[in-house]
């Protein structure tokens, strides 16, 4: 397919802008001036819309097949949530940052407010920021407020300890907030090694980074006794919100000794990946941690409204450029007021009740490494069908060809071939059944006919790409 | 009965799947949790319907001031977004996918944001650019990390003049990694540049500038360039996007990196967010870049195809050695930002920064014109100047917003010995008649 810059015409325009009614300005100086007009698309309206639109159906997508990405929650993504973010397209952030401007903003800033309260009741926190951007942006904030945190205590910390399991951002947050990292291996029971975290633990770690139900799926069945030894060390307990999707209304961080969390509004909370991003990740604290929160916060006063503190000394200072990703936060605001209390229960009980529905399902197929009740999400391994020289990427590409996005493959990094499937609570028993048999059929074509899975796919508009000439080449711009 | 409507489950379906589980509750699924943890509240309150929903997130709407009219800027834009941004960008089958992992069934959003780095690399003349960041201040932060490595160095400096914003968010993350940032002081709104070349030691690793910059100055940073590269030092601009339309770009005044915010491209205000943030480089530095990039490549039968290409950058393989933490980005940001610079074209683009300028200028004699008002003289501008009032802005500005008036950005907040200074911005959106109210509606508040 062309790209846009090969369907430009010289001349050509896609926008009618408003005629000027004020004088033309006197010329910039030339050394202001940028030479030649910058190499932009020259299309008209319909060129346009029928590229992006040609675009838009080669992808796979919720809205267009079952997407049972492990550790992404690709739930559906209710489409009142997206008329609701629009009603907010107007508000200039700057607005409530003038003098007395908060007083223009009380609608906005109070939504924000009451969204970090329901964060807070769902994870068992005291307070939370909506400023982070992202999953991983919530991790860097969180442990630069555990850094503060050990800084105002005179505590000298050197590391932050995460299990093998754990999402590749963990550790790459806690270095940009200045730590050295301590990784311990996974038991066979599935989790951190208990006796190995206890070897490892020291006064100068910070923080234990951990994601509960972890990448395989499990609860720790350990977790506060985990907790317990970290704070006898005085560090923190770190929760990655990831996999909080399982367990609403059913446990809270908060209760079994998390001090920080981040919870990412586009997995949990129902707002779109949008093809790779925006995303939110707000962070909760306890109290501790209140004073170090980033700036602007947004706080209550004794009449109910709501303010900006914005010169707090102690405070990590600024993380982005103003409240956070605004519109998913309006998102999942209006996702949580339309579940309520027992939609979200509901939510992650039907989760977890169609995780171990598929686990069950294909276990007698697929290796389970780690076969017990498992969470939101389900891990299995490609490790039988590799006898046959069928790799889990091979399962991936088949899938393809059948109308399914593959599952995540290959991560956890600690299962060999992992195939990990999260199906969510809105997939129906119809799809899952549909997609199970699909699932079936793939191992027994690895046994009678294993080329035909490594040829895969070939229903798409491309096959399997170079991506080692990608990697060489980096043409990473259109040269045309 | 269900709570929610999205999970789509009968009681008959339920109990089909328990039997098959072998369990005989779906409570029974959540016995790895320890009972002495269980949650003892939950406190969130009974959900509604769709409408009722609705009809509460206009309630909130409803106590925000209505219709302010907009002639502040501070790093947010009040542009004109055409109708195709929304319904292209709107097609779900790119706001409800995934990172596209899987480029087989993701080319639709892989070949996008190719066009996208294509965009932000021929806006700003240089030759690669990633697939974009959070926003344009973490931009900032991620271009000195970039730098940092490149040169093994530990300082940073800063252009007092760089929006104050991007300059927090710079601190904060380089708080905890033994890196040292030194701003420089603004000389009348511009970068001070004698004190800059004083600043300039083998141990920067970077210089940040921003054109135009937070007094709305538009400066050329050329000569600039040449002095920090002979610390061996890499300069990096923040840009405006807007402004590239007309403006020099950073890689014609020798910058090796390009960062800035693409709110302006069209993205609306929305309080703040999502927009993106872009950062676009010399090739030499394209293996410390941050995040996503996409690279073109052939599959088996030749047939041209866009992959994630060089992830041995990225945390979910390298982990704490990662060029950077960041994984999701704001791509469907991105998306729309391509969609409006190809719908604005070339030329548009170039006359959409030249409406932007016009109008400033006129609004900047209006102001000029009123008893008392300065404006500041030391440098040309783009959409936005600076006035100096005979009183303290703030005090003004609060009166003007009780009109529905956003006047402009009062600099004492941001800058010592400034409380008389505001900045205004006048975007192509802006009419004559709104700019004749805003000057009369100021001097009226000045009289008072």
């Amino acid at each position: 397919m062309q790209l846009i810059y090969e369907k430009s015409t010289p001349g050509r325009n896609g926008v009618r802008l408003p005629a000027s009614d004020v004088p033309a300005a006197a010329a910039l100086p030339e050394s202001l001036l940028r030479t030649e007009a910058a190499g932009l698309p020259e299309v008209s309206e319909l060129d346009l819309v029928r590229h992006f639109t040609i675009l838009s159906q080669r992808n796979f997508s919720v809205d267009t097949n079952f997407y049972p990405l492990g550790s992404c929650t690709m739930k559906y993504n209710a489409k009142v949530l997206e008329n609701a973010a629009a009603l907010f397209a107007p508000f200039h952030p700057m607005t409530a940052l003038l003098p007395q401007g908060a007083a223009c903003c009380q609608g906005t800033l109070g939504m924000l407010y009451d969204l970090g309260q329901m964060l807070a009741d769902i994870t068992g926190m005291d307070e939370v920021t909506t400023q982070p951007l992202a999953g991983a942006h919530g991790e860097m904030t969180g442990i630069m407020l555990i850094s503060a945190y050990h800084k105002a205590k005179g505590n000298k910390k050197k590391y932050v300890l995460v299990p093998d399991s754990s999402h590749g951002t963990n550790p790459a947050s806690a270095a940009m907030a200045g730590y050295e990292i301590i990784t311990v291996p996974t038991a066979p029971y599935g989790d951190m090694d208990l006796e190995l975290f206890k070897k490892a633990m020291n006064s100068e770690v910070a923080a234990v980074m951990m994601t509960c139900p972890n990448t395989l799926g499990l609860f720790n069945p350990h977790i506060k006794e985990i907790s317990d030894i970290a704070h006898s060390h005085d560090a923190l307990m770190y929760y990655d919100g990831a996999n909080l999707n399982a367990i609403m209304g059913k446990v809270k961080p908060g209760d079994v000794g998390f001090d920080v969390v981040h919870v990412n509004l586009h997995k949990t909370f129902g707002t779109p990946h949008g093809g790779g991003g925006p995303g939110a990740g707000p962070v909760g604290v306890k109290k501790s941690l209140i004073p170090f929160l980033p700036q602007p916060r947004i706080v209550m006063d004794g009449e109910g409204q709501f303010l900006l503190e914005t010169a707090n000394q102690l405070s990590i200072g600024r993380t982005a450029n103003f409240f956070g990703n605004f519109g998913v936060m309006v998102k999942a605001y209006a996702y949580i007021i339309m579940l309520g209390r027992q939609g979200l229960i509901q939510v992650s009980e039907q989760a977890v009740l169609n995780a171990n529905y598929i686990k069950e399902k294909l276990k007698a197929y697929y290796d389970v490494p780690y076969d017990m009740t498992c969470m939101h999400e389900c891990v299995f391994s490609a490790s039988k069908q590799l006898a046959h020289g069928v790799h889990a990427i091979d399962i991936a590409k088949y899938l393809i060809d059948k109308g399914y996005h593959p599952p995540t493959v290959y991560f956890p990094m600690i299962v060999k071939e992992a195939i990990m499937i999260e199906p969510t609570e809105t997939e129906s028993k119809a799809t899952m059944d549909a997609f199970i048999q699909v699932m079936i059929e793939a191992a027994q074509v690895a046994e009678t006919d294993p080329q035909a899975l490594h040829d895969a796919p070939l229903t798409m508009p491309i096959g399997r790409l170079d991506e080692t000439k990608a990697a060489r080449e980096q043409n990473v711009c259109c040269q045309w | 009965m269900n709570e929610s409507h999205y999970c789509p489950h009968s009681p008959e379906e339920i109990s089909e799947m328990l039997a098959a589980i072998g369990v005989s509750s779906v409570e029974e699924l959540f016995a790895p949790i320890p009972s002495d943890l269980r949650a003892k509240t939950f406190n969130i309150p009974p959900g509604m319907s769709e409408f009722e929903t609705y009809a509460r997130m206009q309630a909130i709407v409803a106590d925000n001031s209505k219709s302010m009219l907009n002639f502040i800027g501070g790093g947010f834009y009040d542009h004109i977004i055409p109708s195709v941004v929304d319904h292209l960008s709107g097609r779900s089958e790119f706001y409800t996918a995934y990172t596209p992992y899987q480029p087989e069934c993701s080319q639709g959003t892989l070949q996008a944001l190719f066009e996208y780095q294509t965009a932000i690399c021929r806006l700003t003349g240089m030759d690669v650019s990633n697939a974009s960041l959070y926003d344009g201040a973490t931009a900032c932060a991620e271009a000195a990390m970039m730098a940092l490595r490149v040169t093994g160095r530990n300082r940073i400096v800063v252009d007092g003049c760089v929006n104050p914003f991007s300059r927090q968010v710079l601190k904060t993350y380089l708080y905890n990694l033994k890196v040292e940032v030194v701003e420089i002081a603004p000389l009348d709104g511009t970068l001070n540049r004698d004190e800059l070349a004083k600043a300039l030691d083998d141990s920067v690793a970077a210089v940040l500038v921003q054109n135009p910059n937070f007094f709305g100055c538009v400066e050329d940073f050329s000569a600039i360039a040449d002095q920090v590269h002979g610390a061996g030092a890499l300069l990096v601009a923040s840009v405006y996007p807007v402004s590239l339309g007309i403006l020099k770009t950073p890689a014609g005044m020798g910058a090796d990196i390009a960062v800035g915010d693409g709110q302006s491209l069209g993205n609306p205000l929305s309080f703040g967010g999502p927009s993106f943030g872009f950062i676009a480089a010399k090739k030499a530095l394209i293996r410390n870049m941050p995040g996503r990039i996409i690279g073109e490549t052939i599959d088996k039968q030749g047939r041209r195809g866009y992959v994630l290409t060089l992830q041995a950058r990225e945390q979910h393989i390298k982990r704490h050695k990662a060029t950077s933490n960041i994984c999701s980005n704001q791509g469907l940001y991105a998306l729309r930002g391509l969609i409006f610079l190809s719908s604005i074209g070339k030329q548009g683009l170039a006359e959409m920064a030249r409406l932007n300028r016009d109008k400033a200028e006129y609004a900047k004699a209006q102001l000029a014109d009123i008893p008392g008002v300065t404006v500041l003289q030391s440098a040309p501008t783009f959409n936005e100047f600076t006035v100096f009032l005979p009183r303290p802005a703030a005090a003004v500005v609060a009166d003007l917003l009780k009109h529905g008036l956003a006047a402009g950005v009062p600099l004492g907040d941001y800058y010592e010995d400034s409380a008389n200074a505001l900045v205004v911005t006048v975007t192509e959106k802006r009419t004559r008649k709104e700019i004749d109210h805003l000057a009369k509606e100021l001097e009226a508040a000045l009289c008072n």
